[in-house]
Parts: structure tokens; C-alpha cells; sequence
């Protein structure tokens, strides 16, 4: 039992997690948009009484119902994986982590739920105001369960307002709104919901042209593309804004996924962003001298990377082989510690908690064995045996005294050197410094493919919006090809981020707390690879399911609902 | 220890089984599906049944999904060592209401790559297995399960993790423990009452309601076998008691009799429970026009399951055993999130009595409208 973990249980668990967060991923923001323009439809048919407004609206409704089911089927899994895949991690941080998944639950999904039903199924039950409330809330309830989801995950990257309490061997919470309302979260909140809302805008707009380009229910497409490019257009806009503010945290908490996006090995001052480029795949260590870069663009704007990262085009960026190697002075001035030195600082830490638990325990003994020790008779009845095996004869007072003296400076020796090093209590479970440096190529491509796919999206929605609102998309066919084509080109940026995100932020679980090698639950690997393809086979044929189902769906028309 | 910090690691425990015994109310929407094929004759009875318990299946859904919550965030360590250990019961559990979430929604939708069939099949699996796997799960509440638990191991580099399983069944190995099994089956029968006094309630048709009468005797006798063979051997079993003062487990003789007679509160509950779901049973056998017998039978669950849940964990009772190692039992306190976590939870516990309310005005403002044949063929949004 005490062998060591397989670092393949480590892989597999990992690749269930990704794989069901990924199938999460494809349907969760199709319906964070869609929520929105099927509520502003709606609203418009509330406020006019035009019933095309209302067969439009329910038309999109049924698409939002049939990704809605599988994204909850999906999002169920991921909760649960925590606990079934990440029970160390879910011991560990559970005191902080649980805390808003609970509040999703008690606030968001029941308000989802509930009145999601309405939505459906109340259309001549309840009256048009209730309804349409109803489809408000529904939306407001997937949007708020978004916002807790993505505070846990913000968590992770920049764990804030907790503290660890040795007694309880875990991380326990200090301030919940430290939490709720750290920057890292609020920014993750909003760059991610907009992406949502990029898909919903993308997926209305080519659907509707592929209405127009089969010259099908062309009133309905135009109505539905203005709603959508105008929403899509705006999402794209604001994500800018937001993207910008997460590059900045990125640098400041996460300097060595900053340097994995870019493909930085060695910092400077004044940095480039790097536009488009190919890594050198010959390139093995972070210390060899080949060269990153087969071929690279910058940005056109020089030192642009320094300013994104701290608004100073001077400033300093470090790469993977200064954080690696240390010694450079950080945005807050102090001189960064070398990987080796934080995995000493790491192993210390770990090694005062071993001490500290001891000396607690036998504490305790001291303790219970104080009132007792007076009314002995025998010695065998003065012998405390401590932790470490070692038996302690108590012949006198004194001797009890001194013993007893030993443990308490035990104690707070031990906390002390746990105080002093905890920050780096993660590092103490990494092997070698290499380990800490995360799939470079993966976070790069990623990283490129999201924003280059996020700038083409800002581009056609704007002219989209030109079109659409000069009364000119009718004609244009190849506009109404490229929407269409490109709702697979929002999909994609947006799985891209999460790659970013979660690959870049490698070895990590939470950052600096806890590896992915201390977080695992302890099962056979083949355990977790049968679930894997279990949940591979299962989520594929669903997705097989759903899209057959949508396309049905779609070629059938709102005109048959209009019936 | 600080008695704010024990009051909210009971009121939590509270608010844990209350979410607990909602859930077991609302598995009357398995229930619903476990009868599918034995109800529904025809594709229009079958049609009715689905949107009958079926628009319901978001808040079972829902349920569970917040009862795992709320547990993670009032008592992870047994979120952790259940989930992670009991691996496989979970996954199992999981996997059959994956099946369920897409089924209502795709079943009847052209182009559902699988058919019609499939997908009610999935329907009647998720419907038989739920019940089953969550009640045998349960059982463990009472009857132990194989874990240790040593929180010193975080310390041991290369392998710390703190909770283990002792068997390599990760779970299913609680299947093979007869008194398990019988709450189960217990919760599985009573699903399907739930679900046909429901359906006697909810649809306006002679043909559903003759036949959900007839199938009432007996799912209502097998629920009683089993329920209460499982209950008379809890009372008089030997329970998991935890020493207030040292906080050692031990076992005790009694133990749960003991529960009932030492907080005569939840011995009450529990009365109110089994004679609420009794007179919404009985009633409904005896009187061929009452259809009101799913809300005292419902209340009655909850508040029996209640009682049940409360009488595992209040009173210096350990509510997860383990079996392995005694002293690994996980209690409502030495499993218990942080003080600060509990305090800032039970505000927002604050908001479920809202939540509630918001639930029984959108219920109600459907259900007025019975289900009917006739809703069923126009061409509005059903299942």
C-alpha cells in the first residue's frame, strides 16, 4: 500500500477529467448564448405581440433544450469526478473548493431547473409576464451556476483568502469573499461567459444563413442574424477587454504558463509577442541552447508582450528558464527563488508537518497521562509511549516536566518551519525542476489558435452587423458560407482557452499547493482507464445523438412550429 | 470543543439529510420510468407517463447534484473518501443518470441515432438502477463500508494520499450485504409507489389511473417487506457509537433504537413520516376518487428518510463506519469542514426556504393543468 502512485494513474485520471470537461465545453456555451438571444426574442415578442417573434424564439428554445441536456449530463460527471478522481485534492482544499459548488447548487441549478420547465412546458399555463420570466431566469440561473463554477476554478489557478491549518492537515477558509470576488475570478467569470455568448451569436448567425443560402425562412434568418451578430459582436468586443485583463494576471500569479503560451525560454526586458510561429521540435531541455523557434512573427507593436503582461513596455518577463534557474527580480521587486530552492523550501514544509503531527500526538499523551501519572502506583503505569515508538519512563515530576517541555518546543518549532515554507508546500511533492514547465507545444498552438480564431470572429461579426443592418445579407452569399463555417471556428477558439488555461497551468492542481500527483484518488489505473472509455464511448455516441438530432431539427424549420 | 462549531456540524448534517430525503421523494420520477412499460401499454398511455413524472426529472437531477454539494461543502472528507473509494457504486450511479438526462429530451426526436426504444430503455435502466445503487449505498450508512483513514500519509512524498479503500470491488463489494440490498430494494418499491400515486394525481385517464391502483397493492406490499425487515433488524443491530469524550467509535448494542428513544424529536418525525406514507397509500387503495395520497406519502418519505438520516449521524453516531478500521469512522465532526466554512455556508442556507418557495409556485402553476390525452397530440413541447 504504501507503494508509490503510478505517474500513468496520474495521466488517465487526468485525461477523464479533460475529456469530460472537454464534451462539457462543447455544449455549456452554446447555451450561455443561446439563453440570451432566445430571451431578448422573447422580449421583443412581449413587448410587441408579434407572434413571429414567438415561433422564432421557440424555435431556438428547442435547440437550447437539446444541448441543454446533454451539458447537464455532462457537468454532473465533472462535479463528481472531484471526489471520484481528486480525493486528495478534494480533502485538501475541500474547505474552500466545496463551498461553490454547494451555492451552485442552491442558487443556480434549482432556479435552471425549475424554470426551465415553465419555459417549455407553461407556454399556455402560465401567463406571457411569468413566461418570460421564466426564460430569463433560466438563463440567469445557467449564467450565475457559470459564475460559481468558474470562482472554483479561479481558486486553482490563484488560490486566495485561505490559510492552512495544520491540526486539520488541509487548507481551511479565511475569507469567503477573498474568494467569491478575487480579480482572477470576476476576469475568468466574464472572458469566459462572453465566449459563450461568441458561440451563441456564431451559431445563430450561421444557421440562419444556411436557411438563406437554401433560401428557406429568409424573414426569420434576417431577424434572427441581426440579434445574433449585434449580441456576437458585442461579446466579441468585451472578451477583448477581458482576455487583456487575464493575460495581466496570468503573468503576475502564473509567470511559468505566461511563458509556456509564448514559448519564452529566456526573459528580457521589452518582449515581443510572438504573432504566429513553429516550435523547434528538436528542442528536448529547457536548458539545451537549440533554438525555441523554427519560424516566428512578432506582433507588429514592439515589446508588446511586456506591456500586455505588466503595462510597462520596459518591463521584465521572465522565461521557462529563469523561473526554472531564479534570480531574477519579480513585478513585486523580490528576487525569485530557483525551482530547486522552492522544492527544498516544499520538502521542508512537508517534513514540519510530519514533525508537528507527531509532537501533537504526543502532546496528547502527555495530556492524558498527566492526571493518571499522579495516582500511580507501578511504574509500568508512568510509561508513555511516544509517536516515533520510543517509550518514556516517568520516574519523577521533573523528568515529566522536561519531557513534556521537549514536546510543546517540538510543536512550535515545527509550526514555525511550517509557517516559513508553507507557501511552497506543493514544490515538496515534485521530483525534478523539468517538472515543472508544461506542455510547451500544446499551450503555445493553443493559445495562437485562440486568438487568432477570436480576431477573425470580431472581424466577420462586424461586418456581418454592416450587412445585416444595411439589409444586405440576402445577397451576400459568401458571408452566409463563412457563418456558417465559422460556428466550428468559435467552437474551436473556446476549447482553445480552456487548453490554455488548464494545460498551461501544469503541474498544478492548485498553484504552488498541491501537484496533480499529490491530488489523485488512489485506484488501479485500469480502473480509470475502463471508466475513461466507458465515458469516451458513451459521451461520443451521445454526441452522435445530439447533433443528428439538432440537424433534424434545423432542416425541419420554425415554420412546421408555426403550425 | 466551541459549541457554535457543534451546532453547525449538526445543523449541516440537518441540511445534508434533508437534501437526502428530497431526493428519495423525488425518485418518484425513477419510479415513473420503472414503470413505463408496465403502466403504458400503448405509445400514447407511455407518451402521458413520460410527461407525467418525466418534466420532474430536472429536480431529482437537481437534487443530487446539490446534495453532493452541499456534503463536498459541509463534510468533505466524505466526499473524499467515499467518491474516491467507493469508486465504482458512484460511477455506476453517475453513469445511469447520464443515460437519463439525454433520454426524455431525445427519445421522441427524429434523427436520435439510437430510437425510440433505446432511448426508454435507458429510461427504465436509470429507473431501477438509481433507487437500487443509492439506497444499497445509503446501507452503508448504517452497515459500514471498507476505508482507512490517515491523514499523516500526506506527508509520505510519494504517495499521499489519505484515504484508501481495503478491497480491490471499490464499492460493489456493499452489494453483498443482505441489509444493504434490502434498502435498495426498499427505496426501489417505494420509488414506484411514489411514482404510480403520483401518475393517479397528475393524469386524467381512466385507463392509467385503473391500472396505477391495481399496481399500488403491490409495489406497496414488496415496499413494506422490505422496509420493514430492513428497519426492525436496524433497530435492534449493533450500531457505530462515538465516545464524546475521547472520540473513540466503538460499537454499541441498540444503538440505533437507542438514537430514536434518546431525541424523541426525530422519533416523532419518523412516526409522522411512516403514518403520513401509510395513510397516503391506504387512502388512495380505499377510495377510488382520492388522488391527493402522493402528497402525504411524499411527506411522509421525506420526513421518514429524514429521521433515518439524522438517527446515522446525531447523538454520537458515526455515520460512515468503516469496517476496516474502526477508528477511520467518519462522524459529523472529525469530518466537518472549518468553522469559518460552516458559519459562511449556513448564510446561504438562508436562501433555501426562498428556493423552496420559488419551486412549489412554478410546480404548481403547471400541474393545474392535468396531463391529458389530448395535450399529448396537439403539437405543443412534450417529451
Amino acid at each position: 500500500m504504501i507503494a508509490e502512485i503510478d505517474t500513468s494513474l496520474i495521466d488517465w485520471s487526468r485525461a477523464q477529467f479533460a475529456l469530460t470537461a472537454i464534451y462539457h465545453w462543447l455544449f455549456v456555451p452554446l447555451t450561455l448564448g443561446l439563453g440570451i438571444v432566445q430571451a431578448i426574442m422573447e422580449t421583443i415578442y412581449y413587448k410587441t405581440g408579434d407572434e413571429f417573434w414567438k415561433k422564432t424564439a421557440k424555435f431556438w428554445m428547442k435547440i437550447f433544450g437539446i444541448n441543454f441536456a446533454i451539458g447537464v449530463a455532462t457537468g454532473l460527471i465533472l462535479e463528481f469526478e472531484f471526489g471520484t478522481n481528486w480525493s486528495n485534492y478534494s480533502w485538501f482544499v475541500g474547505d474552500i473548493f466545496g463551498a461553490p459548488l454547494a451555492i451552485e447548487g442552491i442558487v443556480a441549478f434549482f432556479m435552471e431547473a425549475t424554470f426551465i420547465a415553465v419555459m417549455y412546458f407553461g407556454w399556455n399555463k402560465v401567463s406571457k409576464g411569468f413566461h418570460l420570466t421564466s426564460t430569463w431566469l433560466t438563463i440567469v440561473g445557467a449564467t450565475i451556476s457559470a459564475f460559481w463554477i468558474l470562482v472554483a476554478n479561479a481558486w486553482m489557478q490563484h488560490p486566495a483568502g485561505m490559510h492552512f491549518n495544520p491540526d486539520t492537515v488541509r487548507n481551511e477558509m479565511g475569507s469567503f469573499w477573498e474568494v467569491a470576488l478575487s480579480p482572477v475570478a470576476i476576469n475568468k467569470f466574464f472572458h469566459t461567459v462572453l465566449s459563450g455568448w461568441i458561440i451563441g451569436g456564431m451559431v445563430v448567425a450561421g444557421i440562419s444563413s444556411w436557411y438563406l443560402l437554401k433560401k428557406r425562412e429568409t424573414k426569420f434568418a434576417l431577424a434572427s442574424i441581426k440579434v445574433g451578430v449585434a449580441f456576437g459582436l458585442i461579446a466579441c468586443l468585451l472578451s477583448i477587454w477581458t482576455g487583456d485583463g487575464s493575460a495581466a494576471q496570468v503573468a503576475e500569479k502564473q509567470p511559468m504558463k505566461l511563458a509556456a503560451m509564448e514559448g519564452l525560454y529566456k526573459g528580457d526586458k521589452g518582449i515581443n509577442l510572438v504573432g504566429i510561429g513553429i516550435l523547434n521540435p528538436s528542442k528536448k531541455e529547457y536548458n539545451d541552447d537549440k533554438s525555441p523557434f523554427l519560424f516566428k512573427i512578432d506582433v507588429p507593436i514592439p515589446k508588446f508582450l511586456s506591456y500586455l503582461s505588466f503595462g510597462d513596455f520596459n518591463a521584465y518577463v521572465p522565461g521557462i528558464k529563469d523561473i526554472i534557474d531564479g534570480g531574477y527580480t519579480t513585478s513585486d521587486g523580490s528576487i525569485a527563488l530557483s525551482a530547486l530552492e522552492k522544492m527544498k523550501k516544499g520538502k521542508l514544509a512537508i517534513a514540519a508537518l510530519a514533525d508537528y503531527s507527531s509532537a501533537k500526538a504526543d502532546s496528547a499523551l502527555f495530556e492524558r497521562k498527566a492526571d493518571s501519572i499522579k495516582n500511580a502506583i507501578t511504574a509500568a503505569e508512568c510509561v508513555v509511549e511516544t509517536a516515533d515508538g520510543d517509550t518514556i519512563l516517568l520516574l519523577s515530576d521533573e523528568v515529566f516536566a522536561t519531557k513534556k517541555a521537549t514536546v510543546y518546543s517540538r510543536i512550535a518549532e515545527s509550526r514555525q518551519q511550517l509557517n516559513d515554507n508553507i507557501k511552497y508546500f506543493g514544490y515538496g511533492y515534485i521530483k525534478e525542476p523539468s517538472d515543472l514547465i508544461p506542455p510547451i507545444s500544446l499551450t503555445f498552438y493553443a493559445f495562437r489558435i485562440m486568438v487568432i480564431l477570436g480576431g477573425f470572429l470580431l472581424l466577420l461579426f462586424a461586418i456581418s452587423a454592416y450587412f445585416s443592418y444595411k439589409n444586405k445579407f440576402e445577397t451576400k452569399r459568401w458571408l452566409q458560407w463563412t457563418c456558417l463555417i465559422s460556428i466550428l471556428f468559435a467552437i474551436i477558439a473556446g476549447q482553445a482557452g480552456w487548453v490554455v488555461a488548464e494545460v498551461g497551468r501544469q503541474p498544478w492542481a492548485i498553484q504552488d499547493m498541491l501537484p496533480t500527483s499529490a491530488a489523485i484518488s488512489r485506484l488501479s489505473t485500469s480502473s480509470v482507464q475502463i471508466t475513461f472509455f466507458i465515458f469516451l464511448a458513451l459521451f461520443t455516441v451521445l454526441l452522435i445523438a445530439e447533433l443528428k438530432i439538432m440537424i433534424n431539427a434545423i432542416k425541419k424549420g420554425p415554420q412546421i412550429n408555426e403550425q | 470543543m466551541d459549541t457554535t462549531y457543534i451546532f453547525l456540524q449538526n445543523y449541516w448534517w440537518f441540511l445534508v439529510s434533508l437534501l437526502g430525503a428530497l431526493l428519495v421523494f423525488l425518485l418518484f420520477v425513477q419510479g415513473g420510468q420503472s414503470l413505463l412499460f408496465t403502466i403504458g401499454k400503448t405509445p400514447i398511455q407511455q407518451k402521458m407517463l413520460l410527461n407525467s413524472t418525466g418534466r420532474k426529472w430536472e429536480f431529482t437531477f437537481t437534487t443530487l447534484v446539490t446534495f453532493g454539494g452541499a456534503f463536498f461543502a459541509s463534510f468533505p472528507l466524505f466526499y473524499s473518501t467515499s467518491f474516491g473509494g467507493a469508486y465504482w457504486v458512484w460511477i455506476l450511479i453517475l453513469l445511469c443518470f447520464v443515460l437519463q438526462a439525454v433520454s426524455y429530451e431525445y427519445q421522441a426526436k427524429k434523427g436520435n441515432l439510437l430510437g425510440t426504444k433505446t432511448y426508454k430503455i435507458f429510461l427504465l435502466l436509470n429507473g431501477i438502477l438509481a433507487p437500487v445503487l443509492i439506497g444499497t449505498a445509503v446501507g452503508t450508512f448504517f452497515n459500514g463500508a471498507e476505508f482507512i483513514v490517515n491523514k499523516a500519509q500526506l506527508t509520505t512524498i510519494g504517495n499521499p494520499v489519505i484515504s484508501s479503500w481495503a478491497t480491490s470491488w471499490h464499492g460493489l463489494e456493499a452489494a453483498f450485504v443482505v441489509w444493504n440490498v434490502f434498502l435498495g430494494l426498499a427505496v426501489f418499491f417505494l420509488s414506484r409507489v411514489l411514482a404510480l400515486l403520483y401518475f393517479i394525481n397528475n393524469i386524467n385517464d381512466d385507463e392509467i389511473q385503473k391500472k396505477s391502483r391495481k399496481q399500488l397493492i403491490i409495489e406497496t406490499i414488496l415496499f413494506l417487506v422490505f422496509f420493514l425487515t430492513f428497519f426492525v433488524h436496524l433497530l435492534f443491530q449493533k450500531g457505530f457509537a462515538v465516545n464524546p469524550d475521547t472520540k473513540e467509535v466503538f460499537m454499541q448494542s441498540y444503538k440505533y433504537l437507542n438514537n430514536f428513544i434518546q431525541m424523541p424529536v426525530v422519533l416523532v418525525v419518523l412516526l409522522v413520516g411512516v403514518v403520513g406514507v401509510l395513510f397516503g397509500i391506504g387512502k388512495t387503495i380505499l377510495s377510488a376518487a382520492w388522488k391527493k395520497g402522493i402528497w402525504f406519502a411524499g411527506t411522509g418519505t421525506v420526513l421518514t428518510v429524514l429521521a433515518l438520516l439524522l438517527c446515522a449521524g446525531w447523538n454520537d453516531t458515526a455515520y460512515y463506519p468503516s469496517l476496516t478500521n474502526l477508528q477511520s469512522s467518519l462522524t459529523i465532526q472529525n469530518s466537518s469542514s472549518s468553522l469559518f466554512t460552516l458559519k459562511t455556508m449556513a448564510y446561504v442556507s438562508i436562501l433555501i426556504p426562498l428556493v423552496l418557495a420559488y419551486i412549489v409556485y412554478a410546480w404548481r402553476a403547471l400541474d393545474i393543468h392535468k396531463i391529458t390525452n389530448k395535450e399529448m397530440e396537439e403539437n405543443e413541447h412534450t417529451y
